[in-house]
Order: structure tokens, then sequence, then C-alpha cells
């Protein structure tokens, strides 16, 4: 159990790192849906990077985090195709 | 420790997907394949490392609201997924072709 924590720790860095070279596409676009489109990817990401600091951390109420971001990316892209994109 | 090993190979296959994603987020040419890695591979890569995790967890109930996560990202992802690409269409955006 010990012995696995600074692994996570490595799991969480890497998955960190492939967030930020994510970035490249909000900043980069080149159009609206490709921002949202790495927003939805960091939705996933951030889920994963959660549940793992929950195990890390054993803080139960992350996981609960976690479920709450899952319906906000949904409601950011709901959101994006309704009133953002025309 | 046989466990520890699962959950440690169950993760880094999850990452080498996550990383997929975001390559494929990079690289591919239009909306529509860029839709498909970033909702295909990502979850793929969240359900290997909720394995992982599922492998370590201290009560049946951690496992099941670990899946209960996964469940609802899916269903959360193929309905963004579904949205934007259709969304798109009636944009009149065309799927990109291999230029010929």
């Amino acid at each position: 159990m010990t012995g696995m924590t600074g692994f996570y720790a490595l799991v969480v860095i890497c998955l960190l790192a492939t967030v930020v070279a994510g970035l490249v596409r909000v900043i980069g676009g080149p159009t609206r849906v490709d921002r949202m489109l790495a927003a939805q990817l960091f939705g996933t990401s951030g889920v994963a990077l959660i549940l793992l600091i929950a195990h890390i951390e054993e803080v139960e109420g992350l996981v609960d985090v976690a479920l709450v971001l899952s319906l906000l990316t949904v409601l950011a892209a709901v959101a994006f195709v309704r009133r953002a994109w025309e | 420790m046989v466990l520890d090993w699962l959950a440690a190979i169950l993760m880094t296959l999850g990452l080498v997907f996550f990383l997929a994603g975001t390559v494929g987020l990079l690289r591919f040419p239009d909306v529509y394949t860029r839709l498909h890695t970033v909702t295909k591979a990502d979850n793929v890569g969240l359900g290997l490392i909720i394995f992982g995790l599922a492998v370590d967890a201290q009560s049946v109930w951690e496992v099941v609201e670990l899946f209960l996560v996964w469940g609802l990202v899916m269903v959360a992802s193929t309905t963004a997924a579904h949205l934007i690409s259709r969304r798109a269409l009636a944009q009149g955006i065309t799927p990109w072709k291999e230029s010929s």
C-alpha cells in the first residue's frame, strides 16, 4: 500500500502532463469546437486525477467531487452546443 | 503484492490510452476525428485506471462507487459527443477525407 503511493503519484504527474499538452488545443483552436473538445478531455482526465488523489490521500469525499466534475463537463458541452456555437 | 502489480499494469495501460487521446486531439485533422479520440480513448483510459484503483480498494462500496463514476462519465461523454457531432453536421462541417 505505502509502496504504491509513489507509483500513484507518478501516474498523477503523467496525467497532468497529458492535460498540459491538451492546452495547446485550447490556445491554438482553430475553432471553438476544438477548444470545447479540449475541455471535454480535461473532464475525463480530471475525473481520473481526482479519483487517484482520493485514493492516495484516503479522502472518501473526493469521489463525489469527481461525480460533480463529470456532470459539469457534460453540462458545459450542452450549453456550448445550445448557446455558444452559432 | 500480486495485486499491486496488477494495479500498476492496469494503470500504466490506462495512461497509454490517455496519452493516445491527447496525441489524437493534437494531431487529428477535423472535429469528428478529434471527438472520436477524446470520447473513446479517454474513457478506456479512465476505465483502466478505475480498474486499477478497484483492485486496491478497501471495501465493496468503494468499488461500486468507482464504477458508478465510470458509468456516469461514459454516459456523459457519449451524450456530449452526439450533441457536438450532430451540431457540426447541421452546420455543414464536412468530415475530413484523405486528400484525393
